[in-house]
């Protein structure tokens, strides 16, 4: 609706009614500004669109790994409700939540860092019309969709191998979308703060132990009951758990905690991000 | 009246960049701000430019307030900033088309736009290439188009040719040239004397986040500069001491560089022959006519370049 | 050489705090979530596919052959490409009377010893936690980081004349992921069917890590070991010989 609104208006402002209705429309053009941002990366993409594919394979590659490979020398495992089920059905809702929250990750520090202080494309972009808070949803709104592409792959992935037996397992797109949210939102909003690439390594040895403790690989039962809870705090542990429900066909009440957590993550680092993005680009 | 400032102040903490400059605007005209590195022009483009919120005094731009409806003057200004933030993942077509979404233009429209400003910018040819391997002189045409996308009613330029070579500005000189012609507003930093020559009609010499003097390159040279000037050299061992003897010598004013000593004077040969007379002997000597570097060396003692 | 190395060591003097948490810690992650928390699992049934032993002792070596080679990854990738693009360290050594080859050797001669600290601190948890079952654990330090060696020089090598660095993007996803994944790494290659286990049989990463874990539980043999070294060092040696004449090639222009 606001990009067909912006569509009618004349091309310049050169005479711009200060209000009333040809001023509410035109500020709802330019609302739309989050999705230009999507169309540019969209369009940046078009040069690298391998790059943008092989995002596909990398949770493919672990599910053959570990889902296969090592599944053999596992054998069965304890899934919701203790029921047990092949490894390589416990492990792949895991690795789609794994690589939602890496493929987020990647999006909102590795890049934004990148066009915020080497290509300057924030810069370029706020002497336009687009305001630094619709910068941060649009750049939010490419990592999502970047990752509902790669959740819808790996769910038909998962679907050919057999692993999926239950309807509910179509949700597990949007949890994976909603993993991609929170993770993306607070990691762009850590960003913010990061002077050089060395911070990264910040990143790097937060996502780490998040990706490799969270129940993703085993069952939380491994740990003893202090650490257990430890886990369970932490948020990709809630989006494994939620994806491994729909997937395997067990959601439960708690399924709609796990969202709430997850979103309100996304939705404070949301905030976060577009007031440090207005402190950092205009000064 | 398209800009109006009064008290116009920006700090930056314990830093002031701007200290109350008052200035207006009007549909039409080439203004210039020049002054060294450091006196505070960047920080009064990008106020204008509506990326940084004045500190206080009063600002507006188009009639409107630059942090109420921000969004709305960015949409009619067409900004060339002192960096250029091309887009380097897109081809140099693509920068225009992108650009111009930003602005929310519609894409039939931008197409149009964009053909015709590659045309004006001489990058037709050069369209589908990859924006990274472009020179420095053709990025700056393409930051000039992007700029244009919008069919900007003000055109603000930050040091438009820096770091370019002669004959990049020239080409850059141009195209400036002829936009104003066609009736854009410009609005323009420079460090370079003939740039504000050339494009200024309207200037102000800025020292210290302050003006220094105002008005037409012309008016600025009558004022604030003899005639001609005598540019002397000495040996280097002797610099100081003939600098020392002139200092009484019958002129308007007399300056000491590093390099050279200037005399403002009304006839340069006169000058010459007078100090040839005083015993003093010159590597080289030059006459010539007093330029707006002269204006800016009498107003701030400092040479542009530093 | 010597002094283009000493021009490393003074940038990471600056930088070293900042990576030195994620070597620290990441090799103990990774040694606490696949050793003990995924043992548990492997431990219940698969313990005779390998061999006897647990699966901590197992995965331990393949976790600092694979870190080594993460390690080479990083440091000749990002930090090449951005020598010559970004803080244009290459060139600015170039201005001195260094010679391409003495650059490219003097930084390669930093990445072995970041390789090297890594891989040290890999054996020594490796031998705290009492992964290991011979003393010739020692020799999996050296074997390590002549695995990352064996990687560093010839990806400097490519790094330097690469246009763009989207390119490395595949070199992470499509080398060193599946590299990591299927070189016996996380479960024995007796698991792949066969043509999948004759490739891996050629790849890098497979024939460190059979070294390192044939040190580390006492399996190995001289003449395996000995084909091991020999095939990693002949690629080293391949990727220095060709580093020189790229390097020559990209910074001479």
């Amino acid at each position: 609706m606001s990009s067909a609104a912006s569509r009618m208006l004349p091309p310049t402002g050169r005479m711009l009614p200060p209000a009333g209705r040809l001023g509410r429309l035109r500020r709802a053009g330019t609302d739309a500004g989050s999705l230009r941002l999507i169309e540019r990366h969209a369009r940046a993409y078009r040069h690298a669109w391998l790059v943008f594919a092989s995002g596909v394979f990398e949770p493919l590659l672990y599910l053959l790994s570990l889902g296969l490979g090592l599944g053999v020398l596992i054998g069965k495992v304890p899934g919701p409700g203790g029921r047990l089920v092949p490894y390589r059905e416990f492990v792949a809702p895991g690795l789609l939540a794994v690589s939602s929250m890496n493929g987020a990750m990647y999006d909102s520090t590795f890049n934004v860092f990148f066009r915020l202080k080497y290509a300057k494309l924030y810069d370029a972009i706020l002497a336009t019309p687009i305001r630094p808070a619709q910068l941060a949803l649009g750049e939010i709104g490419w990592a999502l969709i970047r990752g509902a592409i790669y959740a819808v792959a790996f769910t038909l992935v998962m679907l050919a191998l057999g692993l999926v037996h239950s309807p509910w397992a179509v949700l597990a797109v949007p949890g994976a979308v909603l993993i991609g949210f929170a993770f993306a939102a607070v990691g762009m909003a850590g960003t913010t703060y990061m002077k050089s690439w060395q911070d990264f390594d910040y990143v790097i040895l937060a996502s780490m132990p998040l990706f490799l403790f969270s129940a993703t690989f085993y069952p939380l039962s491994v740990y003893p009951r202090p650490l257990q809870v430890i886990i369970e705090c932490t948020p990709l542990y809630q989006g494994v758990v939620l994806l491994r429900d729909l997937v395997l066909g067990a959601p439960g009440p708690g399924l709609l905690w796990r969202a709430a957590y997850l979103a309100a993550l996304g939705l404070a680092g949301l905030l976060v991000t577009g007031r440090r993005l207005a402190r950092l680009l205009l000064v | 009246m398209l800009v109006r400032a009064r008290g116009l102040t920006k700090r930056f903490e314990d830093f002031t960049a701007v200290a109350g400059i008052d200035f207006d605007l009007y549909r039409g005209e080439a203004f210039g701000f020049l002054g060294p590195n450091g006196a505070g022009k960047s920080s009064t483009m990008r106020m204008i430019g509506c990326v940084s919120p004045p500190t206080s005094g009063e600002l507006a731009i188009l009639g409107l307030d630059p942090v109420r409806d921000g969004s709305a003057i960015r949409a009619r200004l067409g900004v060339v900033p002192q960096e250029d933030t091309l887009d380097v993942e897109l081809t140099v077509r693509e920068n225009l088309l992108v650009y111009g979404r930003y602005f929310g233009l519609p894409r039939k429209v931008i197409r149009e736009r964009t053909a015709a400003l590659l045309d004006f910018v001489q990058l037709a040819d050069r369209a589908a290439d990859k924006v990274d391997p472009l020179s420095g002189g053709l990025k700056r045409r393409l930051t000039i188009a992007r700029s244009l996308i919008n069919e900007p009613e003000i055109l603000i330029l930050d040091e438009p040719t820096t770091g370019l070579d002669p004959q990049a500005r020239h080409v850059v000189w141009d195209r400036l040239f002829r936009l104003k012609q066609r009736g854009v507003t410009l609005i323009l930093t420079t460090h370079y004397m003939d740039e504000a020559e050339q494009l200024c009609d309207r200037l102000v010499v800025m020292d210290h986040g302050r003006f220094a003097a105002e008005g037409s390159p012309r008016d600025l040279i009558a004022r604030y500069c003899s005639p001609e000037v005598l540019e002397l050299r000495f040996d280097p061992e002797l610099h100081e001491q003939a600098g020392d003897k002139l200092k009484d010598f019958p002129a308007e004013r007399a300056e000491l560089l590093a390099d050279r000593i200037l005399l403002y004077v009304t006839d340069g040969d006169e000058a010459l022959a007078a100090v040839r007379e005083t015993g003093l002997e010159p590597l080289t000597s030059l006459v010539r006519r007093g330029t707006l570097e002269d204006v800016f060396l009498h107003l701030t003692g400092r040479r542009l370049e530093d | 050489m010597v002094r283009a190395f000493q021009c490393w060591l003074t940038v990471y003097r600056r930088i070293w705090r900042s990576s030195i948490w994620s070597s620290v810690l990441g090799p103990l992650f990774y040694l606490g979530a696949l050793g003990f928390g995924l043992g548990t699992l492997v431990n219940k049934h698969g313990a005779a596919s390998l061999g006897g032993v647990s699966y901590l002792a197992f995965v331990a070596p393949a976790i600092l052959a694979s870190g080594a080679m993460n390690t080479a990854m990083g440091e000749a990738s990002y930090p090449v490409f951005g020598s010559v693009k970004w803080n244009r360290i290459y060139l600015a050594a170039q201005a001195t009377p260094l010679r391409p080859g003495d650059i490219y050797r003097g930084h390669l001669m930093f990445m072995t010893m970041r390789i090297a600290m890594n891989t040290a601190l890999v054996t020594v948890y490796i031998w705290a936690f009492g992964a290991t079952r011979s003393p010739w654990v020692v020799l999996a330090w050296p074997a390590a980081t002549l695995t990352g060696l064996a990687f560093a020089a010839p990806i400097a090598a490519w790094a330097v004349l690469l246009k763009t660095e989207t390119t490395f993007a595949y070199l992470f996803r499509f080398v060193m992921m599946p590299l990591m994944l299927f070189s016996g790494t996380f479960f024995p290659l007796s698991q792949l069917p066969g043509w999948l286990r004759a490739i891996a049989y050629v790849t890098p990463l497979w024939h460190g890590v059979a070294l390192c874990r044939g040190l580390s539980l006492g399996t190995a043999n001289l003449p395996g070991a000995l084909v091991h070294v020999a095939y990693l060092a002949v690629l080293a040696a391949a990727g220095i010989w060709a580093g020189g004449r790229s390097y020559r090639r990209r910074l001479y222009v």
